[in-house]
């Protein structure tokens, strides 16, 4: 599903964030990504959407090479990419609904069909009945779970979360954590970044260590009652 | 409704709710005071332009026959000039009928009961169907009776050549307000880029194309021209009310009901269109400046 072969990133300014990364996600895999602050493990899930592009190596996902996708596909590869974000990035002048419902707009999705599909992904993080409130009214752990809705809405077959819990008290964290796991339990590929180190062993996945740029497989932390 | 509508709808919506606020009513405002001075400038020349056919519509001669010419000479005069193949029509206007309607002009009445008997001779009154007017003089003088041959078409010439400058300087001052007012909608579109910023970045991130998320943009520059040129319009006819009011009166004294009409429905349209038009341009262009090259900017951490 995600793959990586021989990857470095090096920013302008000679910044190398990542260098000779190899490593496959295959399809379905739950696969959490570690390091410290700065280690370059936003760099990587960036570049599985291209948001940022490989300066050597190449990235496929879903059988395509991002890194040499034209600019006019990339909103095409994005649909079927959920991105969630430390900082959610929702629309505060906009409903909780309308928050969902925006990538259906542009999707082609007949208003009815939208409307169902924005509902059901509200009603799987437990926030259906908020539609119409403002996301500014909604706590950080709620924030969060709307944030997942929003990326998970146009179903996409690969999820990438960033720090979703960093800045969650541990009840909430967990709570995100579950959301993840149950779409990762339908099928759907997931990439989690986090250095919150018992939340990866409360779940004993795979586990991708990234340090100074170069990935390593971490052995799989022993499952805390899951 | 088609998908592609349906987003074309969603984007006008949105770019409505954008342009209710100020910065975009008051960016109207100057577009329509911009356009209002060649609006109203083309609609001034098109009023004396239509002053001006109506009192000289096509190249007129005045033929005057000598007082003494027998009547035999004034028809051989009227059949030589009804057959020549430049005139498109011939009136004849007999002494008694020129002394009516020069009474009839103001102030005139009382200078022609002092002169006691008539002094104006018996004339044919010329259009011809094409400009060849020295030629044409030239040889009605020779015709038997003639006494004097006439083309009082210098001064419109004059105003004609005046209202092409008119209408130069008017084209000219519409392309150069049109530049700047194109620089208008550039900013101010620039601006709402900037304040939608975190938006559209988000858009970029989930998946919208770049046509779904510079459809709005187009359509506020377009509804800022569209709203300028009708305010253009509101201020053009506004002007020319006023100034009619002044110029009914002044017309009226020369017996004339001449008034300054509004620019026709066509016209109207053309200079609304136009300024859309110039709307949709400087939004192009904004956008295509701060956005088509533009990625997501969430590359602050790594």
């Amino acid at each position: 599903m995600v793959s990586f072969s021989s990857v470095g990133k090096r920013y302008p300014g000679g910044l190398t964030a990542l260098q000779e990364v190899t490593f496959t996600v295959e399809p379905g895999e739950l696969v959490f990504v570690t390091g410290r602050s700065g280690a370059g493990k936003s760099t990587l899930l960036k570049l599985i959407p291209a948001i940022e592009r490989p300066t050597s190596g190449t990235v496929i996902v879903g059988g395509q090479n991002v890194g040499a996708l034209k600019r006019s596909a990339l909103p095409y590869l994005r649909r079927n990419i959920g991105l969630v974000f430390q900082d959610q990035k929702l629309l505060y002048d906009r409903s909780v609904y309308d928050n969902v419902a925006l990538p259906l707009a542009f999707s082609g999705h007949a208003p009815k069909e939208a409307a169902r599909r924005a509902r059901a992904a509200l009603d799987k993080v437990g926030l259906l009945g908020r539609e119409r409130a403002n996301p500014i009214q909604l706590s950080g752990g709620e924030q969060q779970r709307l944030a997942i809705a929003r990326a998970v809405v146009n179903r996409p077959s690969v999820l990438i979360a960033d720090e979703p819990t960093a800045n969650l008290d541990a009840e909430s964290a967990l709570r995100i954590a579950d959301i993840f796991i149950a779409f990762h339990q339908v099928g759907v590929t997931v990439l989690i970044a986090t250095h919150d180190r018992a939340l990866v062993e409360r779940f004993g996945r795979r586990v991708l260590n990234v340090e100074a740029g170069r990935v390593m497989e971490a052995p799989r932390a022993a499952q805390a009652g899951r | 409704m088609s998908a592609w509508l349906r987003q074309h709808r969603q984007a006008l919506a949105s770019a409505l709710a954008r342009f209710r606020k100020m910065t975009s009513l008051l960016s109207a405002l100057v577009i329509g005071v911009a356009l209002s001075l060649p609006a109203g400038g083309y609609a001034l020349l098109a009023g004396l332009r239509d002053m001006a056919t109506r009192i000289a519509p096509e190249p007129q001669v005045s033929i005057f026959l000598s007082r003494e010419a027998p009547p035999a000479q004034r028809d051989a005069a009227g059949a030589a000039l009804r057959a020549d193949r430049r005139v498109a029509d011939v009136r004849f206007v007999p002494r008694e009928q020129a002394l009516k309607e020069l009474a009839e002009v103001q102030g005139m009445g009382e200078v022609i009961e002092a002169l006691g008997s008539n002094p104006l001779p018996d004339a044919y009154l010329v259009q011809l169907k094409e400009p060849v007017l020295e030629a044409f003089m030239a040889e009605a003088r020779k015709l038997p009776g003639v006494a004097h041959v006439q083309a009082d078409t210098q001064w419109a010439a004059r105003l004609a050549a005046l209202a092409a400058i008119g209408r130069l300087a008017v084209w000219m001052l519409a392309a150069v307000l049109g530049a700047g007012l194109v620089a208008v909608t550039f900013n101010t579109i620039g601006l709402q880029v900037l304040t939608q910023r975190e938006e559209i970045e988000v858009l970029q991130l989930i998946g919208a194309t770049d046509a779904y998320i510079h459809r709005p943009f187009y359509y506020l520059g377009m509804l800022q021209g569209l709203a300028g040129g009708l305010v253009a319009l509101i201020i053009v006819w506004a002007g020319l009310a006023l100034l009619n009011a002044e110029v009914s009166g002044l017309a009226a004294s020369y017996g004339s009901g001449f008034r300054f009409a509004f620019l026709s429905a066509g016209d109207a349209a053309a200079i609304a269109g136009f300024a859309a038009l110039i709307g949709w341009l400087g939004a192009y262009l904004s956008v295509r400046r701060r956005l088509a090259e533009g990625e997501p900017t969430t590359a602050a951490r790594h």
